[in-house]
């Protein structure tokens, strides 16, 4: 059996989400754009689940449009915005540490026609509201500030990033991917204009996701085709996915409270152990504005994708924000945009927990990665330079 | 993405370590780019590789690129650690991922680096080695950090 911790990647749709689903593959599989009776139980699921998912945000049902998940979402919101309100102006804010559907979107723009602004993030990676305030310009049309970083955890001020934006006239979008059904979220407290979010971070299946768009936002189609989605949002409904994931919004809606207790308890029982029991460990990420189940570590002199591959051998499912699981030689943007040099970047750890992971399986990833980092350690040139500069000293 | 063989040099790792007042040290790589490796040697009079270690910071292939390397070279004369290419490496480790391969040539280059050390302490011209490039990034402070 692994260990599985790393639910900021995917879940696993639950046993109550996928029975929810199962009738909507060989039964009532019906195109809910169809006029017969036999596709209106295909409707009504898809009406439920737009309800189930308003209501987790408290938008209107006519606010959410289901696309293909988090990335599509992103894209919609980002370049139609930009397209839409180009007459009022070409210029986007954005911060360091977005993911990158949010990121290479907003260079795509830049190479057509469009300026952007990269927020900095201070050492917690937070956007703090004073830095969004003079990086604001009266040609300004979207500011996209995500709700909760997929890396490190850190919960944005929205409300006030929102707020803000609101002032000086221009939409404020938030990528909430990771955040969605795990926080409260209230799209008009918190100022929120279109919201991206996703199904399989919920224990819904991948591949489906929704755009919140505040009625009255004139953003057009991305995808072009039929009349879905009030004309917003071609192509057939994925009905089994969307059932999904409504289910998955009802239920984290209901166990929001309870689950999040629980894994903040095993999180900070994590946290603790990893900072008390590793040495030369750092917490990345705010210690009070973070998501109740991300912990992302650094350790120092060794590199995280042979961590990832010890932690693997031990049955534990693990990320890292090293240049090796990236594909590229830069470890990853947010920890370099946090101040972290290159050298400890490469040694991050990212654990996801889930409201199934249980104590057990905490301890015991902490014993192993107490042994992992000790071999690593030994055989680390760095730590060999690091002790015999110590001893010299 | 990786062959058993890498995966066994990763997971057992050959000639780990450190050898006191060994003949040659090379260290290559940079810590920036999240890949160092240091190879220590110990030859014989007679120029014969008696025993080897390493030590690397780096990924599952950077660790199992050097183990293969410094098993290629034990044993050897000097000529011969030379000619032990990342090519050579690669091939008895069955092939890397295109993103690693990096990791073979900075096997290469710390065998190279360790035998230019030794041949500049003992005054002696080794054939074909050429002095490496230094670029081992500063290691940080505890303050810094």
């Amino acid at each position: 059996m692994h260990i599985y911790l790393d639910n900021a990647a995917t879940t696993r749709v639950s046993e109550e989400v996928l029975a929810e689903m199962l009738p909507y593959f060989s039964e009532n599989y019906a195109n809910p754009s169809a006029i017969y009776g036999f596709a209106a139980d295909s409707q009504n699921a898809v009406s439920k689940a737009r309800g189930q998912i308003a209501h987790l945000i408290g938008a209107d049902d006519r606010e959410i449009y289901f696309t293909a998940g988090g990335s599509e979402s992103d894209n919609w919101a980002i370049k139609a915005a930009a397209e839409a309100y180009s007459d009022k102006g070409r210029h986007i804010v954005t911060s360091k540490i977005e993911h990158h559907a949010v990121l290479h979107t907003c260079e795509y723009l830049e190479k057509h026609g469009f300026e952007v602004t990269y927020l900095d993030v201070d050492e917690f990676g937070v956007v703090a509201p004073d830095v969004l305030e003079k990086a604001i310009r009266p040609d300004t049309v979207l500011v996209s500030i995500m709700t909760a970083n997929n890396e490190i955890g850190t919960v944005e001020p929205v409300a006030r990033l929102g707020g803000i934006a609101h002032r000086h006239g221009a939409l404020f979008h938030t990528d909430a991917v990771q955040a969605f059904g795990h926080m409260p979220i209230d799209v008009n407290e918190m100022n929120i204009d279109m919201l991206s979010a996703s199904g399989h971070k919920i224990n819904a299946p991948k591949g489906v996701g929704i755009l919140y768009i505040r009625k009255g936002v004139k953003i057009r189609s991305f995808i072009h085709g039929g009349a879905q989605e009030r004309n917003r949002r071609a192509g057939t409904l994925n009905v089994p996915a969307i059932v999904g994931m409504g289910k998955a919004a009802e239920i984290a809606e209901l166990s929001m409270t309870e689950r999040g207790e629980y894994i903040t308890k095993l999180r900070d029982r994590l946290i603790t152990r990893v900072l008390n029991e590793i040495p030369y460990a750092r917490l990345n990420g705010s210690p009070t504005e973070r998501l109740a189940n991300n912990a992302n570590f650094c350790f120092r002199f060794i590199e995280g994708e042979s961590m990832l591959m010890l932690l693997d051998q031990s049955g534990i499912c693990a990320s890292s924000g090293s240049a090796c699981t990236s594909g590229s030689l830069d470890p990853s943007h947010v920890l370099l945009a946090i101040g972290l040099p290159h050298e400890i970047a490469h040694g991050s750890l990212r654990l996801t927990l889930s409201h199934e992971t249980t104590q057990e399986q905490i301890d015991f990833t902490v014993d192993e990665l107490k042994k992992i980092i000790a071999r690593l350690r030994a055989m680390s040139p760095l730590y060999e330079d690091f002790t015999a500069k110590r001893k010299g000293a | 993405m990786y062959s058993e063989k890498v995966m066994d040099h990763f997971t057992n790792p050959r000639n780990v370590g450190e050898i006191e007042n060994a003949s040659g040290v090379g260290t290559v790589g940079n810590a920036k780019c999240g890949d160092i490796m240091r190879i220590y040697l110990d030859i014989s009079d007679e120029g014969i590789i008696r025993d080897v270690k390493f030590k690397t910071f780096g990924c599952g292939a950077a660790v199992a690129t050097s183990s293969m390397a410094t098993e290629l070279v034990k044993g050897k004369n000097i000529q011969q650690a030379l000619e032990v290419t990342n090519k050579a490496v690669m091939e008895a480790l069955d092939g890397l991922p295109p993103v690693k391969v990096h990791c073979s040539l900075l096997a290469e280059e710390a065998i190279h680096a360790a035998l230019w050390d030794y041949s500049k302490k003992h005054g002696i011209k080794i054939e074909g080695l050429e002095e490496p490039p230094e670029d081992i990034g500063e290691i940080l402070e505890e303050e810094e950090y």
